[in-house]
């Protein structure tokens, strides 16, 4: 479970000794839903009403080194939204530990919090709905390094036009606002706005699924070319995995709130071991594919309110034996620098 | 492609125009392709190219300051722009059907399951309730919903994304109609939910005869699930042909260039092959080639606008220069 495992080296990254840029330990996040008026009162008759918990982020341990890009990988309600959002200090953990540079963000004075959260940005899936319709282009991208002492009164403009340069956006709409542009230009001032603070880490969370493909791969490629220019870290959360394979280093897949698994992109769509992993790859249309039958897992996503005991694929997998019903399996190394929680790897260890 | 038996669906020249303050949107401008029993045909374009207003424009749906402006539909041989309002409702929901991308526009949220379902088919067939609620019952469980006679009294609400898509889906099979127009059905699901409703129609439409147009933006759905590709772009058909001449030997360049762009025809972390720029407003649109502005081979002859024509025996293509070269390539 610690990163020891992890700290192979990189083509990015020459191996040292100095501890990953972001790590995580045991997060969880929980949210519950408050009983109401009603519901309190039936409660104290002697009803057996409870309050509702989803555990949205079940116990993830994960590790991000300097110049990586993790892709975070699942359907909907795995809780990698979430978990993005306690990696970029938006949301704070229930339970467990978030550490910036070997660091625990919890507890850092204010001034360094401050600091840290600054050098972590998140672009969002809508651009539209993060972006301030009443607030002209120039503001939205430079009102933070103003704020924040990044950038003088003086040199904002000249600031605001390298920025928007950048992101590939002509500095001279900078007067305009959001609804004059279209979805791939949103996504870009976005990302001006994002690098105006000079992140070393970006947390992306589905940033490119409401494009179109043509204009997906405009963005996609901009994000390709601001990790050589800034040397940037990423976290890219997505559903989709020709795009999650396309970009990044190592990959992550989440399932209701859990890591099933993560190992190297390559080894990941090569060797997928966990059935679920196997199982999605198996339902992504591929171009490549003709007049075939499509491939089906079983069955729907359960609700996170009420979760699957023990493996949480249990009920869809075509492997299921009886423990997994009740054992909860254990993230592992199966191979050097590959993970995966699956009760078959022990089996199949025993047999060997 | 010339048997004796017309084609379930056969749109020819077909203009749908939106009359704004603005000026006028050509949407849909001069499409024409066809649909025999039991095909599938994909229709493929980004957003604004005038895919789900061709569904629209089939299924008279179209409404102000939207209008069909010429052009013919034929569905097996009757010209749908020609029918009255009534002779539509007839075919509407009977013998065509729609899916759309959100189920919940065809389903009312405050009526259970079985109510919906049975007033459509009392809407066009003269029979009992209880055999109404029988046929509900039966297109349930084709769409492979679990125990449908319990699901028959739920609400929506009470149903999955998935869920809710199939039940649409059941709706639209009631009937058992001749053509199906799917919009983006499975866009907003997830891929082993995609996966399972792929699975049932590709079923579907090889057991029933029914024709499919498939309307996506995603090139890698209709590739394994559609037999011809239709490639739409700024209110035109651009490219037209089976789904492997189409993918594997791309004539028109913005086909190319859409197909470039996809990340798993990319190597893994080089730049993607991406095209420049962004499809223009077809609002007052310039005459010529609407993709002129981000080709590649662009030159000065388009500026005129490019016909529809035959380039290589059986591909249609509307490109002054398409890419022979590569499908020269291909055949040698």
């Amino acid at each position: 479970m610690s990163s020891a495992t992890l700290d192979r080296p990189q083509p990015q990254a020459a191996p040292d000794a100095a501890p990953p840029m972001v790590e995580l330990r045991g997060v969880s996040r929980r949210f519950e839903k408050k009983l109401d008026f009603a519901g309190k009162l039936a409660r104290r008759l002697g009803a057996p009403v409870r309050e509702e918990v989803v555990h949205a982020v079940d116990g993830v341990d994960l590790a991000i080194r300097r110049g990586e890009v993790v892709g975070l990988v699942g359907e909907s309600g795995c809780g990698k939204s979430t978990l993005g959002r306690m990696v970029a200090g938006i949301l704070p953990p229930t339970a467990g530990t978030i550490l910036r540079d070997g660091r625990d963000v919890a507890t850092l004075p204010p001034a360094e919090a401050r600091e840290i959260k600054l050098r972590t940005q998140m672009i969002f899936q809508d651009p539209y709905a993060s972006l301030n319709p009443r607030m002209r282009v120039a503001d939205i991208v430079g009102e933070a390094p103003l704020v924040h002492g990044i950038v003088a009164r003086s040199e904002f403009d000249a600031y605001v036009d390298e920025q928007l340069r950048r992101a590939g956006l002509d500095p001279a709409f900078k007067r305009r606002y959001p609804h004059q542009f279209s979805g791939g230009q949103r996504q870009r001032i976005g990302i001006a706005r994002a690098l105006a603070v000079k992140p070393d880490f970006l947390v992306c969370d589905e940033a490119v699924a409401a494009l179109d493909v043509s204009i997906q791969a405009q963005i996609l490629n901009l994000f390709m070319a601001l990790r050589r220019e800034l040397d940037l870290t990423y976290l890219f959360i997505s559903h989709d995995l020709g795009v999650v394979e396309h970009l990044s280093d190592r990959v992550v897949i989440m399932y209701l709130g859990r890591v099933l698994e993560e190992a190297p992109a390559e080894e990941v769509f090569r060797r997928p071991n966990h059935p679920y992993t196997q199982s999605l790859l198996a339902s992504v249309p591929r171009i490549e594919a003709r007049k075939r039958a499509f491939s089906v897992v079983q069955g729907e996503i359960p609700s996170p309110l009420n979760p699957p005991s023990g493996c949480h694929f249990h009920p869809r997998c075509p492997h299921a034996m009886e423990r997994c019903k009740a054992e909860r399996p254990r993230l592992r190394e199966i191979a050097p620098g590959h993970r995966s929680a699956c009760h078959l790897n022990d089996a199949a260890a025993g047999t060997a | 492609m010339n048997g004796t038996a017309p084609p379930t669906l056969e749109v020819r020249n077909l203009r749908t125009h939106f009359f704004t303050r603005a000026g006028v949107v050509k949407a849909v401008d001069d499409v024409s392709f066809s649909v025999p029993r039991g095909k599938v045909l994909g229709l493929v374009g980004e957003s604004g190219s005038g895919k789900s207003v061709t569904g629209f424009s089939v299924m008279g749906l179209v409404d102000p300051p939207g209008r069909v402006v010429s052009g013919e539909i034929l569905f097996q041989g009757r010209d749908l722009t020609k029918l009255s309002e009534e002779e539509m409702r007839d075919l509407r929901g009977n013998r065509i059907a729609m899916i759309f991308q959100d189920p919940m526009m065809t389903l009312n949220p405050v009526l259970r399951i079985d109510t919906q379902m049975i007033e459509t088919v009392l809407a066009h067939a003269r029979v009992s309730r209880e055999e109404a609620r029988q046929r509900a019952r039966d297109a349930l469980g084709m769409v492979g919903i679990p125990s449908p006679e319990e699901r028959l009294q739920s609400y929506p609400h009470q149903f999955s994304g998935g869920m809710r898509q199939r039940v649409a889906i059941a709706i639209a099979l009631l009937h058992r109609p001749e053509l199906i127009i799917a919009d983006e059905p499975t866009t907003a699901l997830d891929v082993t939910i995609q996966g399972q409703i792929l699975a049932e129609v590709q079923k579907l439409s090889a057991t029933t005869g029914t024709a499919l147009i498939w309307i996506t933006h995603d090139l890698s759905v209709v590739a394994g699930l559609a037999d011809e590709i239709a490639v739409m772009y700024a209110g035109r058909i651009v490219e037209h042909g089976t789904v492997a001449e189409v993918l594997d030997r791309p004539l028109h360049p913005y086909t190319v260039g859409l197909i470039g762009s996809v990340p798993s025809r990319n190597r893994r972390g080089e730049p993607l092959r991406q095209i420049p720029g962004m499809t223009p407003s077809l609002l007052n649109l310039p005459p010529g080639c609407p993709f002129r502005a981000r080709c590649p081979r662009a030159a000065e002859d388009c500026r005129e606008e490019p016909p529809m024509r035959e380039v290589v025996p059986g591909r249609d293509v509307r490109c002054f220069r398409p890419h022979l070269e590569a499908a020269e390539e291909a055949t040698a």
